[in-house]
C-alpha cells in the first residue's frame, strides 16, 4: 500500500498496561514513503501487526495537524523527534534516512504514568489548570470587548504564551521532569493581560502548589524544555512566573 | 401532519429571543443543585455549555474521548469567529450577519435561529475577551478584524491562525474552573455509546471507559450532545482522527431525527492528497483567500513551474467568474470552481488535482505600504517582497510553516498548491428552537446539530454557533425543560432501561471481537470514504447515488462478516473504538446518499449535476425543496422522511449571486 | 504550612534559596578572588598578609563568615533535596535519551560539579581555613602567604586545585545566569548582558584562582 522506498527498523516500547513492565520490541518496516508523517508510518506498522494477528501499538493522537497536543512520542531520545518546532504528527519521514533505526518511547515522568505502550496519562495538566488557570468570570458578566484596550505588544506576548498545546514535551525532555514551562505559559498569559490581574497572585500560588503536588520535578533552568517545545514557548515565562510567585509570597497579603 | 414542531416563539423576528428569555420558566437555585445534566463533548459547544450550566448551579457531568477536554477538535479551527460588532464601522449589524448567514446557507436555514445567533454573536466576543482569550489587536489596543468568504464587511475576530485553539482554551479554562470547584465532574477518555431513554425522555447515557474498557451508566435529568461533526465519513477530511458520528447516530437510532445529512461542506483550500498513506487532510485557513489569489494555467496540462508562467497565461478563474466577490466567494462556490478547472484538465502538481494559491501580488503590495511607512516611496521590487514577506509572515506564519512541514515546499517562494477537502457537516441531529431533539430532554449543540447554516456554512460561523449554543442559548432553553423536572428524583442506574442499553452495547462489542475476520477497520473506512467522495462528494447525480447506496449496503454486510478487531474489551483498545465509529459511519453514509438522492435540487454544499444553470451554477428548487429533511430511523436501511417547511418572512429568497 | 514558609519549601521556593545562596556565594567569590590576587603583586606576600590578617580578625568579616557557612550549607542541603526529588520525578529512565540535543552537559551536571567543588572545598578548608582559625584562637603569628607557598609545592595538590576550580567554572557557567532566571530577572534587553557577564565571570575567576597554585608551584611568585 505504501509507495516509498525507505526501509526502517523501529524499536518501540510495548507495555500492556500501567501495572506491567514494558520493553523495547523490534519491528522492520519497508517501502516507507518520505512524504508520510511519522504517525502515518505507525499506521502502516499497525496495519501490518493487525494482519499478522498481533496487537497494534497504542499511541495517542487526534488532530494530526500539530494543534491538539495529543500526540506524544519520544523519538530517538527527543520528544516529538529530531526536528525543531514540530509535534510528532507533523514530523515527516523525510527527516529520516533509509536504513535508520528509530527508538520510540512514551513520555516518562512520575506525574505521567504510562497507560499502555506509548500512551501516558497527562491529566495532571488538567488539574493544574483547574487549580487556577482561568479568569473567574461567569458567562454573561462581560463588558464590551473594546472597553479595555490592550497594547498590541502585550496582547501578542500573551498570545505567544497561550500558544502552548499542553503536549507535555517539556516535561518529557526535562531531566527533572519539571512542568515549569507549561505552568508558566498559562500563568504568563493571564499575568500579561489586564483581565488576569485580580487573581494574578492567587493564581500563581495555587497553580505552583498543584504542580508540586502532582510530583513534577524542580526546574534547574537547563533550557531543554524551551529547545524541545513544539510551540516555541519561551523561558521568559518561567522567570515571569518566579517573579510573580515571589511577589505573591513575600508582598501580597493574601494567604492561599 | 408532520411530527416536527420547531417551537419557534411567536412575534416579530427581532423580538423573539428577547421575549423568550424574559418569559422562559426559571429554576430556583436550590432546585438547580439537585438537577443533573450530562454534557457529552468538550469542544466549543460542549465545554461552554458545561461551564455555564455549572456556573448557574446545575450538577454537570462532562464527557470526552480525548485525554483532556482541551483537545476537542475545535482546537484546530484556524481562521476566526464572526460577530456583528461593527467595530470597523463598515456597515455591519445584527441584521446583516443574519442576512449573510441565511444567504450563505442558500436559504435552507431557519430564520428565527439564525437571527438569535446573530444577536448573541457580540456577547461571545465580550465573554471570550473577559476570559483572557488573546484575540488579535491593533496598535491602538483595540480588537482587529479580517474578512472572510461570503461577506462584504470585516467582522471576523481572530488570534493569528489559532482562533479555535484560543477560544477553546478559554472555554476549557472556564470548564476546569468548575471542575476545580467540584461542580463539573469531568470524564476524559470516555466514549458515549448509547443514550438511555425512559418513558420517552432522555435520562442518561452508557459510556465506555476507554482505558479499562468498563461500561458505565450515568444518569442525567437531561442530556446534551456537543459531539462535533461527521466529516470523517469520507475517511479523508480536515477533522481529527477521532471525530465521529457515534453519539449522534446512537441517539438517532433511539428516536432523534437526523436532518439534512447530505449537506457537506467541502473546503476549497486544503493541502492536496500526497499518496495512499494519507490519513487526514490539512486545511489552509480561508483567511488566506484575503491575500492569496487563486489561479491555474490557461494552457491545459501546463508542466511549467508556477514562477515560469507569465501573468497573461494565468487564469484567475474566481476573479474572472465572480468579479464582485472574487477570491472571497463562499466555500461551496470556490470548491466547485476548483473541481471544474481540474476536471477540465487545468490542474497543477503531480496529481493534477490542485490549483495555485498565490501570495505574490499582495506580498508586493504590503511591501510597498511598509516601505512607504518607512519613508521609502519608490521601493524596488526586491525591497517590496522582503518587507511584504514579513507582513505575510506575521499574519499567516503558522499556516505557512504547516504547509512547508507537510509538503516540503517553501510557500514564501512558490505558490501553495491547494485542493478542496471535506471540512464541515451542516447536517446533524434535528433540533427545535430550544436545541432539543425529537427525544424530550435530549439536546444537541454545535456542529453535531443540523445547525443554523442551512446548506452551506460561512467561514468563521461555526465557532460562533458552537459558543452561542453553549454560552448563551442552551443554558436558557434547557431551563424550560428542567423547570418541569424538579420533582424527578435521580433514577437509579439499575433501572431496566439502563441495564438493557448497557447489554446492547456489550453485545455489539462482543460481536466486533468475535467476527475475527481478515480486514482491518481502517480498510473498511477507506473503502467507505472512497464511495462517499466519488459519489456523494462535491458533485452528485442520481445514478451515482443509487450505486453508492447499494455499494454501502454491501460494504456493511462485508464489514460485519469480515472485520478484524484485535485485543479484548476490557483494555485500552483503539481498534475497538474505531470499529464502533466506522460501523456507524457506514450506516450514516447510506442515509447521506438517500438524502442527497431525495433532494432533487442543488443548494449550498449539495450539488446535483442534474440541477445546474447553463453557467454551471447551483440551481435551487424553492417550490419543492424549501424544507429541512429530517429522517427518522425505522430499522436497518429504513428511514422515514419528515419535512420541516422553511418559511421566510423577513428575507426575500433569491438566487445567490456573487457576481 | 503557612504561605510564607511555602515560599521556601515549594519547588520555586527551594530554587529561590538555591539562587539566593548561589548569588551570595558568587559575591563571596568576588571578594575572595580579589584578595587572593594580591599575591600576584609579588611582594613576598606582604600586602596579601595584611589583607588576610584583616579578614581573619575583623568582626564584620567574622560575622559574614558565619553567613557564608550557613549559605554554603543551605546551598548544599537544598541541592541534595532538589537532586533527590528530581531523580524521583522520573522513576523509569529512557532507554535512549539524547539530552545533548537540547541542553548543555554542565547545566545537567550541577549536582556532580557541586560535589566536586565540595570535595575540593573540604581540602581547601583543611589547608587554609583551619590553620588560620587555630592561629587566631591560640593567638599565634600566622603567615598565610608562607602557608600557601608551602602547600602548593606538591603536584597532586596543585592538580586537585586546578580541577576544583574548573568544576567551579562550569558550575558558574550555568549557575551565574541561572540564578538570575530563578530570581525572575529575565529581560529582553538585560538577559543577554547577564549571560555575557556570566560567561566571562565563569572563565576569568576560575583562571585567576587556578593561576595561584600554578604560579607558586612554578615559582613565578615567591
Ligand atoms: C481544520 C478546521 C478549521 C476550522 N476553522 C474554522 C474557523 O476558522 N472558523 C469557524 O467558525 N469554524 C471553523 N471550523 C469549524 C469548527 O471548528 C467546528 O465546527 C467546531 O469547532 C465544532 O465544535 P463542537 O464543539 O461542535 O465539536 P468538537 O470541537 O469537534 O468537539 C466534539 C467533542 O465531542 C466529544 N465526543 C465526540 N463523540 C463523543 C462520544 N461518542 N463520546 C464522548 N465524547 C464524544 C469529543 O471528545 C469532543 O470533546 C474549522 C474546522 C476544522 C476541522
Ligand atoms: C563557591 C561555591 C559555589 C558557588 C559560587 C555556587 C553557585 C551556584 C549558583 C549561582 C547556582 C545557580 C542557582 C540557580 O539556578 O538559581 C548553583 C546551583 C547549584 N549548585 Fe552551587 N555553588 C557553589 C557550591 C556548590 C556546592 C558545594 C554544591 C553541592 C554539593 C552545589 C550544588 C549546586 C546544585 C545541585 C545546583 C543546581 C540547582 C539549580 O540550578 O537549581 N553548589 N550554584
Ligand atoms: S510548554 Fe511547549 S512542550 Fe510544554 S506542554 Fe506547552 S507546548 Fe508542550
Ligand atoms: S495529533 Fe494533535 S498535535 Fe499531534
Amino acid at each position: 500500500m505504501s509507495t516509498g522506498n525507505m526501509n526502517l527498523t523501529l524499536q518501540v516500547w510495548r507495555q500492556k498496561n500501567s501495572k506491567s513492565a514494558g520493553k523495547l520490541v523490534d519491528y522492520k518496516l519497508s517501502d516507507i514513503s518520505p512524504d508520510m508523517s511519522f504517525l502515518e508510518m505507525f499506521d502502516v506498522l499497525n496495519e501490518q501487526l493487525i494482519n499478522k494477528g498481533e496487537e497494534p501499538v497504542v499511541f495517542d493522537h487526534d488532530c494530526r495537524e500539530g494543534i491538539c497536543g495529543m500526540c506524544s512520542m519520544f523519538i530517538n531520545g527527543q520528544p516529538h523527534g529530531p526536528k525543531d518546532l514540530v509535534t510528532t504528527c507533523q514530523l515527516h519521514m523525510r527527516s529520516f534516512n533509509d536504513g535508520d533505526t528509530i527508538v520510540v518511547e512514551p513520555w516518562r515522568a512520575k506525574a505521567f504514568p504510562v497507560i499502555k505502550d506509548l500512551a501516558v496519562d497527562r491529566s495532571a495538566f488538567d488539574r493544574i489548570i483547574a487549580s487556577g488557570g482561568f479568569v473567574s468570570v461567569n458567562t454573561g458578566n462581560a463588558q464590551d470587548a473594546n472597553a479595555l484596550p490592550i497594547p498590541k505588544i502585550q496582547a501578542d506576548a500573551a498570545f505567544e504564551a497561550a500558544a502552548c498545546i499542553g503536549c507535555g514535551a517539556c516535561v518529557a525532555t526535562c531531566k527533572n521532569a519539571s512542568a515549569m514551562l507549561f505552568v508558566s505559559a498559562k500563568v504568563s498569559q493571564l499575568a500579561l493581560l489586564p483581565q488576569g490581574q485580580p487573581e494574578r497572585y492567587r493564581r500563581v500560588q495555587s497553580m505552583v502548589a498543584q504542580m508540586d503536588e502532582e510530583g513534577f520535578g524542580n526546574c534547574t533552568n537547563t533550557g531543554a524544555c524551551e529547545a524541545e517545545c513544539p510551540k516555541g514557548i519561551s523561558l521568559e515565562n518561567i522567570a515571569r512566573m518566579n517573579r510573580d510567585y515571589f511577589s505573591a509570597k513575600f508582598i501580597s497579603e493574601e494567604e492561599v | 401532519m408532520s411530527k416536527l414542531n420547531s417551537n419557534i416563539p411567536a412575534g416579530e423576528l427581532t423580538q423573539k429571543w428577547t421575549k423568550y428569555k424574559s418569559s422562559v420558566p426559571l429554576v430556583n437555585p436550590a432546585n438547580k443543585r439537585s438537577l443533573e445534566v450530562i454534557v457529552v463533548g468538550s469542544g466549543l459547544a460542549g465545554a461552554s455549555a458545561a461551564a455555564t450550566l455549572a456556573e448557574m448551579g446545575y450538577k454537570v457531568k462532562c464527557f470526552c474521548f480525548q485525554d483532556s477536554p482541551r483537545r476537542a477538535h475545535s482546537i484546530a479551527a484556524q481562521g476566526g469567529i464572526n460577530a456583528a460588532k461593527n467595530y470597523q464601522n463598515d456597515g455591519d449589524s445584527t441584521y446583516r450577519l443574519f442576512y449573510d448567514t441565511i444567504k450563505g446557507g442558500d436559504y435552507r436555514a431557519r430564520e428565527a435561529n439564525v437571527h438569535r445567533l446573530a444577536e448573541v454573536s457580540a456577547n461571545i466576543i465580550d465573554q471570550c475577551v473577559a476570559q483572557g482569550v488573546p484575540l488579535a489587536r491593533e496598535y491602538g489596543g483595540l480588537l482587529d478584524n479580517r474578512s472572510f468568504g461570503g461577506t462584504q464587511v470585516q467582522r471576523t475576530f481572530y488570534a493569528a491562525g489559532q482562533t479555535g485553539q484560543q477560544l477553546l482554551l478559554g472555554a476549557y479554562s472556564a470548564l476546569e474552573r468548575q471542575v476545580g470547584m467540584g461542580k463539573v465532574q469531568m470524564y476524559t477518555r470516555h466514549e458515549m455509546l448509547d443514550v438511555v431513554v425512559i418513558d420517552g425522555k432522555a435520562r442518561g447515557i452508557i459510556a465506555r471507559n476507554l482505558i479499562t474498557g468498563e461500561l458505565e451508566r450515568h444518569f442525567g435529568h437531561a442530556v446534551v450532545l456537543g459531539t462535533g461533526g461527521y466529516g470523517n465519513v469520507f475517511y479523508l477530511s480536515t477533522n481529527a482522527m477521532g471525530s465521529n458520528v457515534t453519539a449522534a447516530w446512537k441517539v438517532h437510532k433511539k428516536g432523534a431525527f437526523f436532518a439534512n445529512p447530505c449537506y457537506t461542506q467541502i473546503h476549497p483550500t486544503c493541502i492536496p492528497v500526497s499518496g495512499d498513506h494519507q490519513s487526514k487532510l490539512t486545511l489552509m485557513s480561508e483567511s488566506l483567500r484575503n491575500d492569496g489569489r487563486i489561479w491555474v494555467p490557461k494552457k491545459k496540462d501546463d508542466t511549467r513551474k508556477a514562477s515560469d508562467i507569465p501573468e497573461d497565461e494565468r487564469d484567475y478563474y474566481l476573479e474572472r467568474r465572480y468579479p464582485a466577490f472574487g477570491n472571497l466567494v463562499p466555500r461551496d462556490v470556490a470548491s466547485r470552481a476548483a473541481k471544474e478547472r481540474c476536471d477540465a484538465g487545468y490542474g497543477v502538481g503531480a496529481s493534477k488535482l490542485a490549483v495555485y494559491l498565490d501570495f505574490k501580488a499582495n506580498t508586493e503590495r504590503y511591501g510597498r505600504i511598509e516601505a512607504s511607512k518607512a519613508g521609502n516611496h519608490n521601493p524596488d521590487k526586491e525591497t517590496c517582497m522582503r518587507l511584504g514577506t514579513a507582513v505575510i509572515k506575521e499574519k499567516y506564519g503558522n499556516l505557512f510553516d504547516m504547509y512547508a512541514q507537510i509538503t516540503g515546499e517553501n510557500p514564501y517562494e512558490t505558490p501553495m498548491r491547494i485542493y478542496p477537502a471535506v471540512h464541515y457537516t451542516m447536517g446533524g441531529v434535528w433540533v427545535d428552537y430550544d436545541l432539543m431533539t425529537t427525544i424530550p430532554g435530549l439536546y444537541c449543540t454545535g456542529e453535531a446539530n443540523f445547525s443554523d447554516h442551512g446548506a452551506n456554512r460561512l467561514g468563521a460561523s461555526a465557532l460562533m454557533q458552537g459558543l452561542a449554543d453553549g454560552y448563551f442559548v442552551l443554558p436558557y432553553t434547557i431551563g424550560s425543560y428542567l423547570s418541569k423536572e424538579i420533582a424527578t428524583k435521580p433514577i437509579p442506574t439499575d433501572h431496566p432501561a439502563f441495564v438493557e442499553a448497557e447489554n446492547e452495547v456489550k453485545a455489539t462489542i462482543d460481536k466486533f471481537l468475535s467476527i475475527n475476520g481478515t480486514k482491518s477497520v481502517d480498510h473498511f473506512h477507506k473503502r467507505l470514504g472512497h464511495i462517499m467522495w466519488e459519489k456523494c462528494g462535491m458533485a452528485r447525480n442520481k445514478e451515482g447515488l443509487t450505486q453508492a447506496i447499494q455499494e454501502i449496503q454491501d460494504l456493511r454486510r462485508e464489514f460485519w462478516a469480515d472485520v478484524k478487531v484485535p485485543g479484548s474489551a476490557d483494555e485500552f483498545n483503539p481498534e475497538l473504538e474505531k470499529a464502533h465509529r466506522v460501523a456507524d459511519f457506514i450506516e450514516l453514509g447510506e442515509l447521506m446518499c438517500k438524502d442527497a438522492l431525495n433532494r432533487e435540487e442543488s443548494c449550498g454544499g449539495h450539488f446535483r449535476e442534474e440541477h445546474q444553470t447553463e453557467e454551471g451554477e447551483a440551481k435551487r428548487d424553492d417550490e419543492n425543496y424549501a424544507y429541512v429533511a429530517a429522517w427518522e430511523y425505522k430499522g436497518v436501511s429504513e428511514f422515514e422522511l419528515h419535512k420541516e417547511e422553511l418559511i421566510y418572512e423577513n428575507i426575500k429568497v433569491a438566487q445567490r449571486n456573487y457576481k | 504550612m503557612s504561605s510564607l514558609s511555602k515560599a521556601f519549601t515549594s519547588s520555586i521556593g527551594k530554587k529561590f534559596v538555591m539562587g539566593l545562596t548561589g548569588l551570595f556565594l558568587i559575591s563571596f567569590l568576588i571578594v575572595h578572588v580579589s584578595i587572593n590576587a594580591l599575591i600576584f603583586l609579588n611582594d613576598g606576600g606582604e600586602t596579601f598578609n595584611v589583607a588576610a590578617d584583616f579578614m581573619a580578625h575583623n568582626i564584620v568579616i567574622r560575622i559574614m563568615e558565619v553567613g557564608l557557612f550557613l549559605g554554603i550549607i543551605l546551598h548544599i542541603v537544598q541541592a541534595i533535596m532538589l537532586t533527590s526529588q528530581n531523580n524521583a520525578a522520573r522513576p523509569e529512565k529512557y532507554a535512549y535519551n539524547k539530552p545533548q540535543a537540547n541542553s548543555k552537559w554542565y547545566s545537567r551536571s550541577m549536582g556532580l560539579l557541586g560535589t566536586l567543588i565540595l570535595m575540593f572545598l573540604v581540602l581547601h578548608l583543611y589547608h587554609f581555613w583551619w590553620p588560620t582559625k587555630v592561629s587566631v584562637y591560640t593567638h599565634q603569628e600566622h603567615n598565610t602567604f608562607q602557608n600557601i607557598v608551602m602547600i602548593f609545592q606538591e603536584e597532586w595538590v596543585v592538580a586537585v586545585y586546578v580541577l576544583g576550580v574548573i568544576s567551579l567554572g562550569y558550575h558558574l557557567l550555568h549557575g551565574f545566569q541561572s540564578s538570575f532566571q530563578t530570581m525572575g530577572w529575565n529581560h529582553k534587553k538585560w538577559t543577554p548582558v547577564v549571560k555575557t557577564v556570566g560567561v566571562w565571570f565563569s572563565i576569568i575567576v576560575p583562571i585567576i584562582f587556578a593561576l595561584m597554585p600554578i604560579a607558586i608551584y612554578f615559582g613565578w611568585v615567591s
